[in-house]
């Protein structure tokens, strides 16, 4: 790709999408492009270029879309959180009113979408919870996730990821071309370096767990183990979440499935097997 | 077959727009100004617009108005679509009937995620 080319393409996606592409960011134009320009049958960026000039709209359209493609996002898959705000927070204010705390544990807590939409649901819970103690514990396996979490600072395509309008505005503020949660919701969240298969007793007990989209990387024989030291550390009348691909079972009866809440379980009381240590975590498995 | 009118004077950002919104079943129709677009509402109301702000002849907010005050123009669903990126300019937006707010640049994910909140996917 020419400088021309790239100066073309910033051009053109300013002017179409609003995207504002950095002078720096010639290797995400060759990255997302390059695979278009070859399923087009084209040698390269230069050419899809020169197919664009040449009138090519549908083309066209097909880069502005390629170019606009990202990740992460807020309130993932939706329903954990209408659970939550339906079914498990209305039970625990129930089931805690008198010691009126709740300790919740963000087992895969990432960038921080998913602690900070558990944050804002529980304060869009309202005056239900005014006055309680409400801890939401964040752990990763990476730091570098969870720097960008305890910053809170997210990408205009971030925000827009499942975030209702009238929560982006009620609680982010504009920090340049980022979005930044506000401190006091930045607050509700404790940010911890962990390693699902070691030893996280130190955490504490859990009224709330969400395991989403973690354990998938694991095999059969870790996740129950993994499942059990969970349920070890929750309270009896607890509520776990899990993605919606992931489910105990088959696997182990250490949880049962909430009868009428798809991808939400309680505890069962059952003894555990021990915990294997020196396992290689999933997610390093994953990335080496 | 719901549909969604399209509101934008970019006809790439029309075609974007269709083809992602197709891929749901929505019948799409398009304008490229607000006065155009409030031709196609006196014709027939959609289920819900997406909508530039700024545009000739007249802007997404004129547009807004006027179909709010339209008879049954309370009923479409209005998503805007704007390089307008700052918290006036949203506040404004949602202040004078808009349901949800997408900022330029978009891609499908968000465009799914902002009807799926309005409950139209």
């Amino acid at each position: 790709m020419t400088p021309l080319d790239f100066e073309y393409l910033r051009k053109f996606l300013k002017d179409q999408s609003g995207l504002d592409l950095a002078l720096d960011k010639q290797y995400l134009v060759e990255s997302r492009l390059t695979p278009l320009a070859r399923k087009a049958g084209l040698s390269g960026i230069s050419d899809l270029v020169q197919k664009m000039k040449s009138g090519a709209g549908a083309l066209s359209v097909d880069v502005v879309e390629a170019m606009t493609t990202n990740e992460t996002f807020f309130f993932r898959d939706k329903t954990p959180f209408e659970h939550l705000r339906d079914t498990v927070i209305p039970a625990l204010v129930q089931a805690r009113a008198a010691r009126r705390s709740l300790r919740i544990w963000c087992a895969a807590g990432s960038t921080g979408q998913e602690p900070y939409s558990i944050a804002m649901c529980l304060r869009e819970y309202g005056a239900a919870l005014a006055g309680w103690r409400t801890e939401i514990i964040a752990t990763d396996l990476s730091n570098e996730v969870l720097e960008k979490s305890r910053a809170g600072l997210y990408s205009q395509f971030e925000v827009q990821r499942g975030l209702p309008i009238q929560l982006l505005i009620k609680y982010f503020k504009q920090v340049g071309e980022l979005w930044q949660i506000n401190a006091d919701i930045r607050a509700m969240v404790q940010h911890r370096q962990l390693n699902l298969l070691q030893d996280f007793s130190h955490l504490g007990t859990f009224d709330v767990v969400f395991c989403r989209n973690v354990l998938i990387y694991f095999d059969q024989e870790t996740k129950v183990r993994i499942f059990t030291r969970l349920a070890k550390r929750m309270e009896s009348d607890g509520f776990l979440a899990l993605g919606a691909a992931e489910t105990v079972v088959g696997l182990t009866d250490v949880f049962k499935p909430h009868p009428d809440k798809r991808g939400l379980y309680r505890p069962n009381q059952v003894s555990a097997p021990p915990l294997v240590p020196g396992m290689l975590s999933a997610r390093s498995a994953a990335r080496a | 077959m719901k549909t969604c009118l399209v509101v934008d004077d970019s006809s790439v950002i029309r075609k974007v727009a269709r083809r992602i919104l197709e891929g749901f079943n929505f019948n799409i129709v398009e304008a490229e100004d607000g006065e155009k677009a409030l031709d196609a509402c006196k014709r027939e109301l959609p289920d819900a617009v997406l909508l530039d702000w700024n545009m000739p002849v007249m802007d997404g907010y004129e547009f807004l108005r006027n179909l709010r005050r339209m008879p049954g123009g309370d009923q479409p669903k209005v998503v805007f679509c704007t390089t307008e990126n700052d918290v006036a300019h949203i506040a404004r937006a949602l202040h004078a009937g808009a349901n949800e707010y997408i900022m330029k640049p978009f891609d499908k994910d968000i465009v799914t995620a902002k009807f799926q909140e309005i409950g139209l996917i």
